[in-house]
């Protein structure tokens, strides 16, 4: 069976935890199981940590890494921030000397070494390509049948050169995963538009953010889409505390969240109340 | 002949992941799909150009250096494959380390320095949490006072708490 330290970061566990409590039963009923990564820290946010000291978020990643290594495990996350981030410094330390052995020395304060051994995952990667469409399919016991704006936010996927998932333009492995459980990816204008909360731009230009989700969901309305689906709580947090003021009621979901309604989890389960755009199933 | 007015500049661009700038050829392929180029003043082919120039003041004195959101359009499309958002990331560390710093990001620093995350948790996510049969408090550095204590040795080893209380 497959197995991995699962990976909480900052903006599921402390905004949505629905979005956790989703993708703890969606993995458990399709034969993955999570560890929790015990005493883990924000990843830290690439954005702003890693904007203001590159060594800062080098280090406290390291932690993180080290902390899973020590398990014996891969990382698996459920956000896009923690994922790029954590992947990024594992690239840069499973690959270079030089930098693993200076955070070692900051690691060691704590008694902590890092070998550079930790791979970092995704759980949408995971569904695609460790559990695949056909076992999940398999798994679900309630079709749906909506029609969804499949939102992969920008660091899934990019940069392409190191993580190779899928094509940054034209990709189709959300569109899949989210076609298993009956329901429609609608094509839209601009489907891989930034929703515009990353890299410190929400916490200091918030109006600038605003109107890059603006224009998406412009293109989300104009699909018809029922449901927002994606695959970061920082995405799933602008769309969903955003619409009200900017004139929308598009319903977001994570992805962890709709599987779980295609596995029959009730709407307390899947900690619906917490939204601020109103779910109805 | 280009003029270069600061070459240390340089070598601290390169020590901070920015190597790269000088392969720019200023084709505006990056600033032509930048969304936030769309929405604003900020022009990343410029910015780019700046840091070739070795234009330090300007640079780590711009509000335009934080409108970037790091959406990684601009290194798919880039004809040179400048790695345009590791630039953008050793500049703004450049200016942070000379205090150039907004409250909202110094807030962030702080939540991460004294929680461990970049959020506070709250009493609602509390009660939902035990409703959703999850741990009240995460099972991270939040719920181990140990591993909080660790997480500030190594944030003080790399000298972040300068950035947060300056
Ligand atoms: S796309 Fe690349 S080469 Fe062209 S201007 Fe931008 S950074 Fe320079
Ligand atoms: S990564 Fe930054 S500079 Fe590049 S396209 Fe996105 S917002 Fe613009």
């Amino acid at each position: 069976m497959a197995k991995y330290a699962f990976f909480l970061g900052c903006v599921a566990p402390l905004r949505y935890p629905g979005i956790e409590k989703s993708t703890r039963v969606v993995f458990d009923k399709l034969g993955v199981e999570l560890v929790d990564l015990t005493d883990a820290s924000c990843c830290p946010a690439p954005g702003v940590i890693k904007a203001f000291s590159k060594l800062t978020w080098l280090a406290a990643a390291a932690r993180n890494l080290a902390l899973a290594e020590k398990m014996g495990l891969p990382i698996m996350t459920i956000c896009n921030g923690c994922y790029g981030s954590l992947f990024e410094a594992a690239h840069e330390l499973n690959n270079n000397a030089d930098e693993l052995a200076k955070v070692n020395e900051i690691l060691a304060k704590v008694g902590m070494k890092y070998n550079g051994t930790t791979k970092v995952y995704h759980f949408a990667e995971v569904l695609a390509n460790e559990v695949g469409v056909e076992k999940i399919k398999a798994a679900f016991t309630k079709p749906l049948a909506y029609k969804i704006a499949v939102f992969y936010g920008c660091h899934f996927l990019k940069p392409t050169d190191i993580k190779g998932l899928d094509d940054a333009e034209a990709p189709h492995i959300l569109e899949d995963l989210v076609e298993a459980t009956g329901c429609q990816a609608m094509p839209r204008k601009q489907p891989m538009l930034c929703c515009g909360s990353g890299g410190g731009l929400k916490a200091a230009f918030g109006d600038v953010t605003k109107e890059f989700t603006l224009t998406n969901l412009e293109n989300m309305k104009a699909s018809e889409a029922q449901f927002i689906v994606d695959v970061c709580p920082f995405c799933h947090l602008q769309f969903d505390t955003a619409q009200k003021e900017l004139g929308f009621e598009i319903p977001v979901l994570h992805l962890a969240q709709l599987y779980g309604i295609a596995m029959g989890m009730t709407e307390e389960e899947l900690g619906l109340a917490l939204h601020k755009v109103p779910v109805k199933l | 002949m280009e003029f270069k007015s600061n070459p240390e500049f340089e070598q601290q661009l390169a020590a901070l992941g920015g190597a790269d700038a000088k392969l720019c050829f200023q084709c505006g392929t990056c600033t032509a799909g930048c969304p936030s180029g769309r929405r604003t003043s900020y022009k990343v082919r410029k910015l780019v150009r700046m840091a070739q120039l070795d234009m330090k003041d300007e640079i780590i004195n711009s509000e335009e250096l934080w409108m970037c959101s790091t959406c990684y359009t601009c290194v798919e499309r880039c004809p040179r494959r400048v790695p345009i958002v590791d630039i953008i990331i050793a500049l703004r560390n450049m200016a942070v380390a000379e205090g150039h710093i907004k409250p909202a990001h110094k807030k962030t620093a702080t939540n991460l320095y004294q929680l461990g995350h970049t959020l506070a948790i709250n009493d609602e996510i509390k009660a939902t949490r035990a409703k959703l049969g999850l741990s009240e408090v995460p099972p991270t550095v939040m719920a181990n006072e140990k591993a909080m204590a660790d997480l500030k040795t190594i944030l003080d080893a790399v000298k972040f708490d300068a950035i947060v209380k300056e």
